[in-house]
Order: C-alpha cells, then structure tokens, then sequence
C-alpha cells in the first residue's frame, strides 16, 4: 500500500512538562481526517526514523524548543550530521543525513515547526506559555495540513 | 589512579578550562579543568547532570501503573524501566518464578531491547565521528579502508535496530509504550503469526551482527596502540551472571570482579543489594558515586556494561557470541579487558549474542503458550534488577496496605559508571590536554570517552536547544579569557 505523501512526525516526552508540545499537536490533528497525510509521534527522534521519510514528499517535524521567539518557529532543514556528545540526542537536520547516508539520494523536504516550552521537569504538566504557544502553533499546522505543497510552506518560512 | 586529580592542592591558583553547557538543564554535561600556568591540567571533573523527579513521579502511584510509568522516565531504554520495574512488582505480588512463557517472551522482549540499543551505538561507530584519531593520517587511512570493506554499514546499523524495536511493538502491541508485562507475567501471548514475521529477518540480523564484531575488531586493531591507552583505567566490574556463570541479562545474581578478575562477590541475590553497594555523595557533582561496600568508597567504584558483563561472565550461551568473545578475551592476555574504546568491541559482541538468543527463543514452542500469569501473597518491598543496555540498572519499591508507592530508589547504569567516567576524563586529559594549547580537536577526546559509556542523560528530555557544550577558559580570578561553544547541532561558536 502506497504510503501518504505528507508525514507530520511530533516527538516530546508526555510526562516532562513543555516537551509534551510535540506529541500533543498531532493529538489535535489526529482529530481531523487529512487526506494523504500521516501522523506519527515518539518520545524523540532517532536513527530508524530515516526509513519513515521513504517514499515522502513532505515532511514536517514538530518539537518544543528550549528558545525559539514564542509562540514558534517555522522553517526548511537541511541535512547536516549531529555532533552531540551523547547518542541520546538527535536532530530532524540529523535524521534527514542518515536518510541521504543509507539512501544514497537526497530525503525528502523537511520543514521544522518548534513550538516554545518554558518547563520539562519530569511529572510536570504544560505550563500556561507552553499551552498558549501549543494553540498558537495548531492554528499554522492547519493552515499547512490544508494545504500541503512545497511552495506554499516555503512561503511560510520564517513567518508565525 | 588519576584520583589524585579530582581536587587540586591550591585550585585558586589554577586556570579554570570549562567545557560547559549554556544551562545547567538536566541532560547537560560539563568537563571542569583547571591548567596551572605551563597548560598541565592540575583538576579535572566531569559534572553530569541526572535525571531527577523520577521518586516524586513514581511515589503516591498505585504499584500496578508502574511497568507503564517508568517507561517515560527514559525515551532511549523504555523497554528496560518497564521489565525491571515489572520485577520489583512480581514481587509485591508475591511471585518469585514466572511460567516458562511469560519469562521467555520477557526475555525476548528484552534481546529485543537490547539488540536495537546497541545498534544505535554501532551506526554512530560508522560515522567519521569515531575516527577520533585524526591526528595521526596514517591510522586515520587505515579505519577509512577498513570501513570500505564493510559496504552499507550505515543502512544496517539502522536495520539492526529497527528488527529490535519490531520485536518490541510485536511483542507489546505498540511502537511506543505498550504494555507487556503485568504483575506475575505477561499480558498476551505471540501468535505464531508475529513469530513466523520475526523469524523472517533473523538470519541477515545474525550475519550482520556477526560482520559487526569482525568490523569493530578490525577498526580497533588497526589503530591498537592508540585505543590500547585512549581513556584507559583499571577498575571492579559488576553485572548479574547465571548460575553457571553465563552472561545473563534478565536474571541472574550480583557478580563483581576486581581488576585482575578475582571475585569480590559472586551468585548474590540482588534484593540483598543494599549489604553490597552503597552511594556516596559528593559536593560537585549532582550524581551519586556507588562503591562496593567491601572495598570502601575510594578503591570499591566499579564498571557497568557491556565491558563489565563480557569480563566477568564464564562463557556466552550462543556459539557465535561465544567464538569472539574468546577471540575480545585473548586481547586482555589473560586477565580483564579494561580500555573505555573496548567497549564498543564488548557491545557488539553482546549484540551478536541477543540476535543468536532471539532466533533461539523464537523457535521454543513455550513462546506461544498462553500460559503467562502466577498469582501470590502480597508483600510490601519489592526489588527488580536488570542488565539494561548501559549497565545494572535497579528498582527498589516500597509499597502500604493500600497498594501505594511510598519508596522508591533508582540505580541507573550511568550512576555506575559515574566514576568511571570521571577517570576516563581524567586520563584524556593528562594524556592528551596537558601542555598542550587547546584546540577542538583535543577537546573532541573527551567526548569520545565520555561517549564510549553513553551515559544516559536526562531521560528523555531531548527538546532543541538543549545539549550544548561550552568552553570557558578562566583565570585563576575567574577573569574570561576564551570561550567556545559547541551547540547540539556541532555548530562551534568561538
């Protein structure tokens, strides 16, 4: 079966405050039905996940960040390598690079949507901001869902 | 044997080098060095910052949410939180031996986690990133070539690890927290079904693997002298064991070596662990140090891990695993294997074993039995300890007449390996930072030996913007004289 062109992939741990932002927006989008479009959450991004950018042609990534300008950010990635010192860390930059290293051709357009969180205690619940910015950002993340081409969400790059 | 570099005499006289995150948000780490005038570090500390509210999470919560709660304490190792704690629980239910299903298919699931961890580690081995050793071209040639003989390495590294967490969501229902083991056993059976699908890929995982310990073999021999001293310390080993000796990762006793492979403990029952290890605080680091209560604080620390496990087991139940280990053992000449790198070379070993163990398991007709839940009598402590990826890890539960928790105490592997890692800093850092004028390069050393144990940092919490590393070069007035920052992108602002 012929995968949806569009894969929104949100990754945050549901249990560490702000870092549910991630998680909770595609909660939300889930509630729509999106044609050609797949929805797919984790606690955070990984090496395999690479091989669910085959056969895309679109792929958004939706994370919190620690300090982007609130409510959020909206832009292209690029395939880079990640340099962290630990292998718990990666990139959505990163996974796009080990699509381009196991492919051998390059990914798919990648698009990241960071959402501002403030907190990401362990058993803390969304902090007001974070909330706010979570609303924020669903409202954008619709606008892209109903229209999901590349030239459009280029358009939107660096607007909120 | 670097201790004498933990607290310098006169740290006020001193140049203060900090590699530093921008915060200190829980997940950072931070290297501490402090250079007398001629550039010789004189003070070295690694600070790790630990996951912290894990007690305050899990206290107040009736015992039988816990196997799905702890899984979100860490989003690399899930799987192990959810059998360990699953563990400690099968006691508060007074269940001390699982049907030969329910275990079986616990052990799977844990091969399953075990083997996806540590194929993660072998595709970062694949990235230029591990030829740390740059500063030599020829060497550098050498591992370039030897990675040409081992075409696509990247893209099975991340089938290794995709097979492991199939074996995971087959098992537990789910990609992401599912739900498997429930007090006394396991919450459904595999269908021959889901068993013909594993069985379908196990071959090429076990060829793979099997070409992944002849690689990581090769890369380090063919740099040996380097990775021979890279980060090199001597210490204890502690790991479960069988009953017959055999490396053992679900269940077993409390096994510690010392340096030269004597037994300090051996067959221990792990719920008596509080009479054999002990946690030390110290006033710089936000990490407890564990010890072996028979050996002191100073001379008890000890490795966990694969390193830890390879060493002291007897012998490796699979006949794959088996051949290289005694082929990783020989490389010790006839003691333990103590160098940080080795690690890699003893993790890929491991996961060689848990794919032999998963086709083996795969073919037990036990692994589709419905028969998968013992009941008992209450009781009020219950203690589970399992062999996660990165070492030992330990759930320690108190429960009142109501079912809920009142107690809780973690050890994570990375708490093992706190003083270890410290050491291993601290032989980078006179080796390769003393006298020296610093330069990326060098401080990318550190990070190697740091990475060698991955220390799991944070648990979970991964959003961007965290992770960087900083660099601060100080006078003894504290006066700032240069800084560089390397973001988690690998971006170095300087």
């Amino acid at each position: 079966m012929e995968k949806p062109g569009v894969l929104i992939f949100g990754y945050g741990n549901p249990s560490r405050g702000d870092d549910a932002i991630g998680p909770m927006l595609l909660e939300h989008l889930e509630a729509r039905q999106w044609e050609g479009i797949e929805l797919l959450t984790d606690f955070q991004l990984q090496v395999e996940h690479a091989l669910d950018l085959e056969g895309r042609r679109l792929v958004l990534f939706v994370d919190a960040h620690l300090s982007c300008p609130p409510p959020f950010a909206f832009g292209p990635l690029t395939p880079a390598c990640d340099a962290s010192y630990t292998t718990h860390a990666m990139s959505p930059a990163a996974v796009l690079q080990v699509y381009r290293e196991i492919r051998r051709r390059e990914p798919p357009p990648g698009f990241l949507l960071s959402i501002r969180g403030e907190r990401f205690e362990l058993g803390q619940d969304l902090s007001t901001a974070g909330a706010a910015n979570l609303d924020a950002a669903l409202t954008f993340a619709e606008g892209l869902c109903v229209r999901p081409q590349l030239a459009h969400w280029l358009s939107l790059c660096g607007k909120m | 044997m670097y201790e004498y570099l933990e607290t310098a005499k006169n740290p006020d006289q001193l140049k203060r080098v900090v590699i530093d995150p921008v915060t200190r948000v829980e997940g950072h780490g931070k290297v501490t060095l402090l250079l007398d005038e001629q550039n010789h570090v004189k003070q070295a500390r690694l600070h790790i910052v630990e996951f912290r509210g894990f007690e305050r999470f899990i206290q107040g919560r009736p015992y039988w949410e816990l196997p799905v709660l702890v899984q979100r304490l860490c989003g690399i190792c899930p799987v192990s939180h959810h059998l360990a704690a699953a563990k400690a629980i099968d006691q508060l239910v007074g269940v001390d031996q699982l049907t030969p299903a329910a275990e079986k298919l616990r052990r799977l699931m844990h091969y399953g986690q075990l083997l996806q961890s540590h194929a993660l580690h072998f595709f970062h081995l694949s990235t230029p990133d591990l030829l740390f050793g740059f500063e030599d071209e020829a060497a550098h040639r050498n591992i370039v070539s030897v990675l040409q003989e081992y075409p696509e390495t990247g893209l099975k590294g991340v089938k290794l690890r995709k097979y492991g967490q199939e074996v995971i969501r087959v098992i537990s229902g789910k990609r992401v927290h599912g739900s498997a083991a429930i007090p006394g056993g396991m919450n459904k059976a595999l269908t021959a079904e889901d068993r013909d699908y594993l069985l379908k890929d196990i071959d090429d995982m076990i060829l793979w693997s099997e070409e992944v310990v002849g690689l990581i073999k090769k890369i380090y021999l063919s740099n040996e002298e380097y990775h021979r001293h890279f980060g090199a310390i001597r210490s204890n080993f502690l790991s479960l064991a069988r009953p017959d000796g055999a490396l053992e990762f679900y269940h077993g006793g409390l096994r510690a070596r010392n340096e030269r492979g004597e037994t300090i403990f051996d067959h221990i029952d792990y719920r008596n662990y509080t009479q054999y290890l002990r946690e030390e605080v110290r006033s710089w680091s936000y990490m407890k140090f564990p010890y072996i209560v028979e050996l002191g604080c100073e001379n008890g620390w000890y490795r966990v891990g694969p390193l830890a496990r390879v060493n002291n087991c007897d012998f490796i139940s699979t006949p794959l695993a088996e051949t290289a280990r005694q082929d990783f053992m020989a490389h010790g000449n006839g003691g333990p294997v103590h160098e940080s790198l080795a690690f890699h070379w003893a993790r890929m070993i491991e996961m060689l074993h848990c794919a032999e163990a998963i086709k083996d398991l795969l073919h037990d007709p036990d692994i589709l039995s419905g028969d998968l839940v013992v009941k008992g009598e209450k009781r009020l402590e219950g203690i589970g300890v399992i062999e996660a990826p990165r070492g030992t890890l330990f759930h320690h539960y108190r429960i009142n007449e109501d079912d809920i928790i009142t107690r809780a105490n973690l050890i994570v592997s990375t708490t093992s390996n706190n003083q270890a890692m410290n050491e291993a800093v601290r032989a980078v850092a006179v080796r390769y930072l003393d006298g020296r004028q610093l330069t990326e390069g060098l401080l990318n050393h550190l990070e190697v030996a740091i990475r060698a144990y991955d220390p799991c940092l944070s648990c979970a919490t991964h959003a961007l913007g965290k992770m960087p590393l900083q660099l601060e070069l100080l006078d003894a007035g504290g006066v700032l004289i240069d800084r560089m920052t390397k973001n988690g992108d690998g971006r170095i602002t300087h």
